[in-house]
């Protein structure tokens, strides 16, 4: 693996997979892999074994569904798709992420005048 | 919300495991094809595309391993693992696991049951309050210790005692009921007043009676039992405000008692009706010296013992005696505490009865340890090797204790339902004088503790082995084969099978003297013929009662008549007082020609049987000398009697008794003997010859006095020898009962042979469960043998492979086996036979005719239980002399 790419960061990777999903509609697990690199315009070095887990967590949760299909290039693939449940966590997380980002942002940009 | 759902969805994902692994594996199949498309059309190379793949992914197995600790919970899983692979186990030796699961099944099972019933019996309280403080009365008289009481007595007691809080006195009677539908006889019970009082026991309905309806001459009140105001009245309310007629007077009701009310104590008993003494019309009920049956409970003073009270009564006893000297010198008041008076007798048949529970229990466990101590040492090998692959110790300790609670699980279950259907069982079977039956039930405490008992030697010798192999050095181990600890296994096993051997040898020989003791007592001559002979009560109708004396002899004569022309039927007698076997009355008489004793301690105590002309033949009872009565010994001719043949010995030894006088203490007749015959057995066929009063005086029913036969009409009994079937006699006699007035009642009809029959009861009771119970531990001990052996045999295959190639012959190899078995078998005889000789001992109560150390029992049982032992080692031994020896040495 190349040095400059990040690591993704622990408990962000759920979020990223619900959001997604909510871009692109159902997708396989190796789309999914791919669409958030291309998003993070290959600056995140995803290793997708720990993607699947992470599926089945979700999946668990309740916040998405699966069942299998047929991919673009006819083969066959299990296409995970956001539930009614998953949407409204995605709402709530994206909301709690923007506000931790904001407060971080507030911290770490440079000392306003008083 | 979600982390539950999560959660139930983890503990689900245990049951679709593999499924689930199968559709992840598909699922990463094309992922990975989907990959390597993408990295081939990137222009890499088909293996470099696919080891990229491979990489990005972080490989196969790291990430099904990451998928399923998510899918399911990860320590559970190695729980259900061992779940399984123990039920596979298990299915995989059905042998084992069923006589495994059997073996602790009826030890928990059996043991349940019985404990529980012993416990009930023997531990529980009394269903009364305070029952602690409750004593049964009787009267102690020269010839009975347990005597019954007179009312003007007990009337004395009552006033002149100090440590009695209250005391009553009741005694059985059969009422005729008439006027509510068809005539019935009742069970009642005559009672002075305080006796519901005295056992703390309430009404349901309305009161009990009051000390002035206890007087003779009171209004008649009566108290009836829940089951007749249900069967009688459809639990109408306004009951109390209704009357019955007994015995043709007419009862008003004034309580109701409930159904839970039950006692069963001599003749104090609950019953369908209750009844104050003054009601009884009987002459004796003021003559002090007539008990007439009657016994008494009362309740001491809180605080007060019944040492106390036995220096009371003692006072009270004596200054009667010295009141009225004629009747009460030496005569005592006995107090039994109530507790003791139920359980008394039947307390060395149930502690031996939880004795060779116990045994039985112990076998089980031995059993079981054993069995699971074989299993688990032909392991040991699998252990090392888990050992070597890095499998912790703990881990396989875990799965081992799985095993066993798995098999201990199986086995409680089957035991629970054991129990449940033991307890039913037994509790049907136990004599009906214990009265606390319906209380009785499983003992869950019990229940728990034969179960622990049981797991905890199932799973501390099945874990043992594994402790040992996990300390070893697996190296060692494996290099012995498995045989590592055998030794120690071999020597722990020999000492549980030896111990078997000699538990099950002890219940063996209690099973066979009992055994014994039954055959001696059948053949037993009970000194009547009981074949073919019917006896039943009968009343004639309740006008006649208190009637004119002559009209009821006719009455009965008539009675006679029309009986003795019933087809079918032989020979009739009435007979009141003494039954053999059934009831006794007993009477105090002198020799005439003697002076008058001053009291009854002077005169000498006779049972008495007052019979119909035909009674010897209706009994076939054998006359030994001089002649039996004849239809002209009647009312107006002189008094005669007949004496059995231990009367004459003991009253006129080396003397001719015929023609001899004696004089009885009832209004003084004096008659003279006629004839003598055969001694019955009257307190049963194993009793009766330690009695102390064994004397039979028979007496001529036409010539009871008139007081007496006035009472006759409320019931007396009869006895028949019949001819043909029983069923055609009994519905021949109730037809013409029938005929001769609607007012008789017939009433608990039974044949003799059945009584002779019921007074063996207990004792069979007590042989078929010992016999059950010693059969079941042959049984395991058999098992437990045949384990042990089998287990050896396969063991030593190697061992027998090359002496056969040495030359042994299979002959050979089988006598080395069964002499294996045998040694074990007789180091458990002989001990077994040393334990039997002192524990036997304590059987002394129960057995009759044999020695309790009877060589012939003794020796039959260790001949059958060697014979047990070869037939246990015998199919192991032929396994063994059918080894190939090639296959033998060459699996090594």
């Amino acid at each position: 693996m190349s040095g400059d790419k990040a690591d993704v960061w622990q408990g962000t990777l759920a979020l990223m997979v619900l959001k997604t999903l909510e871009a692109m509609g159902p997708l396989h697990g190796y789309g999914i892999a791919r669409r958030i690199e291309q998003t993070s315009g290959d600056l995140l070095s995803l290793n997708y074994g720990t993607l699947y887990p992470a599926l089945l967590k979700l999946e668990q949760e309740g916040a998405i569904s699966s069942e299998w299909g047929t991919s673009e290039n006819n083969r066959k693939a299990r296409f995970y798709s956001l539930t009614r449940a998953g949407r409204k966590q995605l709402q709530k997380e994206t909301r709690d992420w923007e506000q931790a980002t904001a407060i971080l942002a507030l911290f770490l940009s440079p000392a306003r005048e008083a | 919300m979600r982390k539950l759902r999560a959660l139930w969805r983890r503990l689900c994902g245990i049951f679709e495991a593999r499924q689930v692994d199968r559709e992840f594996v598909a699922e990463l199949e094309s992922h990975l094809q989907m990959h390597i498309e993408d990295n081939l059309l990137a222009g890499m190379s088909p293996e470099e595309a696919r080891r990229q793949a491979l990489i990005r992914l972080g490989g196969v197995e790291q990430t099904r391993q990451a998928y399923r600790e998510r899918q399911t919970l990860p320590w559970i899983e190695p729980l259900w693992q061992d779940i399984r692979f123990g039920l596979r186990m298990l299915r995989k030796s059905p042998a084992f696991t069923a006589i495994a699961v059997m073996t602790l099944a009826l030890g928990i099972g059996a043991n349940t049951a019985i404990f529980s019933i012993v416990n009930g019996v023997l531990l529980n309280p009394l269903p009364f309050p305070h029952p602690e403080q409750l004593v049964v009365l009787h009267e102690s008289k020269p010839n009975f210790e347990f005597g019954a009481i007179s009312y003007p007595n007990f009337q004395d007691w009552q006033k002149n005692n100090h440590t009695f809080s209250s005391m009553a006195i009741s005694d059985g009677y059969y009422f005729s009921l008439t006027g509510t539908g068809v005539a019935e006889q009742l069970d009642g019970q005559f009672m002075t007043s305080d006796f519901f009082e005295t056992l703390g026991v309430k009404p349901m309905l309305g009161r009990t009676f009051t000390q002035a309806e206890e007087q003779p001459g009171a209004e008649p009140v009566v108290l009836i039992s829940e089951g007749l105001w249900k069967r009688k009245f459809e639990t109408s309310p306004d009951v109390l405000h209704r009357r019955i007629s007994l015995e043709g007077r007419s009862y008003a009701i004034i309580g109701v008692i409930p159904a839970s009310f039950h006692l069963a104590v001599r003749t104090l008993r609950s019953r369908d009706v209750y009844v104050p003494m003054g009601q009884w019309r009987n002459p004796s009920l003021t003559n002090r010296g007539a008990g007439m049956g009657m016994r008494g409970i009362a309740r001491l003073r809180p605080g007060v013992s019944v040492e106390q009270a036995n220096a009371d009564m003692a006072r009270v006893s004596q200054n009667l005696a010295d009141a009225f000297p004629d009747v009460d010198k030496g005569i005592r008041a006995k107090l039994v505490p109530l507790k003791e008076q139920m359980v008394g007798d039947i307390r060395p048949f149930l502690l031996m009865l939880m004795a060779a529970v116990g045994f039985v229990l112990l076998i089980a466990c031995v059993n079981v340890a054993s069995l699971m101590l074989a299993r688990a040492t032909g392991r040991m090998r699998e252990f090392a090797v888990r050992t070597a692959l890095g499998a912790s110790r703990r881990r396989m300790i875990l799965q081992l204790f799985t095993e066993s609670l798995l098999l201990a699980t199986v086995a409680g279950g089957l035991g629970l339902m054991l129990s449940v259907w033991g307890t039913h069982v037994g509790l049907k079977l136990l004599p009906e004088s214990l009265p606390r039956t319906e209380e009785i039930g499983l003992d869950l405490r019990v229940l728990l503790f034969t179960m622990t008992i049981s797991l905890l030697a199932g799973t501390l010798f099945g874990l043992m082995p594994a402790l040992k192999i996990s300390q070893a050095d697996p190296h060692t181990a494996l290099k012995e084969g498995g045989r590592g600890v055998s030794g120690t296994r071999h020597r722990a096993q020999s000492v549980f099978v030896i111990a078997e051997m000699a538990i099950a040898l002890v219940l063996l020989v209690g099973a066979g003297l009992m055994v014994r003791s039954l055959k001696r007592l059948w053949s037993v001559d009970p000194g009547f013929n009981p074949r073919n002979v019917l006896t039943f009560g009968y009343t004639l109708p309740p006008s006649m009662l208190n009637g004119n004396p002559d009209a009821i002899r006719a009455a009965y004569r008539n009675f006679d008549d029309e009986l003795a022309a019933t087809h079918g039927v032989e020979a009739v007698s009435q007979s009141w007082g003494g039954m053999p076997m059934g009831g006794d009355d007993d009477a105090m008489f002198w020799l005439d020609g003697q002076p008058k004793p001053a009291n009854t301690d002077g005169m000498f105590g006779t049972l008495i049987y007052n019979v119909g002309p035909d009674y010897l033949k209706a009994m076939g009872i054998p006359l030994q000398r001089g002649r039996f009565f004849t239809a002209h010994d009647d009312e107006k001719s002189p008094l005669v009697g007949v004496i059995d043949d231990v009367f004459a010995k003991k009253y006129f030894p080396g003397q001719d008794p015929i023609g001899k006088r004696i004089v009885l203490e009832d209004h003084s007749r004096t008659m003279e003997i006629v004839g003598v015959v055969g001694h019955v057995k009257q307190w049963g066929l194993d009793a009766d010859d330690a009695h102390p009063l064994r004397v039979q005086l028979y007496t001529v029913w036409m010539q009871t006095p008139d007081d007496f036969v006035r009472l006759a009409p409320s019931g007396i009994d009869a006895v028949v020898r019949y001819t043909g079937s029983l069923t055609n006699v009994s519905d021949a006699i109730r037809r013409s009962i029938e005929q001769m007035s609607r007012e008789q009642i017939l009433y608990d009809s039974h044949t003799m042979e059945s009584t002779i029959s019921d007074s063996l009861a207990e004792r069979r009771f007590a042989m078929i469960l010992l016999g059950a119970f010693a059969a079941l531990a042959l049984l395991l001990a058999g098992i437990g043998l045949y384990g042990v052996i089998a287990y050896l045999v396969g063991q030593r295959a190697q061992e027998i492979g090359i002496r056969m190639a040495l030359g042994a012959q299979r002959m050979d190899v089988v006598r080395m086996v069964l002499w294996e078995g045998t040694r074990l078998a007789l180091m458990g005889v002989t001990i077994g036979i040393a334990a039997g000789l002192s524990l036997t001992r304590l059987m002394t109560k129960m057995i009759f005719g044999v020695s309790a150390t009877d060589p012939l029992t003794f020796s039959g049982v260790a001949i059958v239980l060697m014979l047990v032992a070869i037939a246990a080692c015998y199919f192991p031994a032929r396994k063994a002399a059918r080894v190939d020896p090639m296959q033998a040495l060459r699996s090594e």
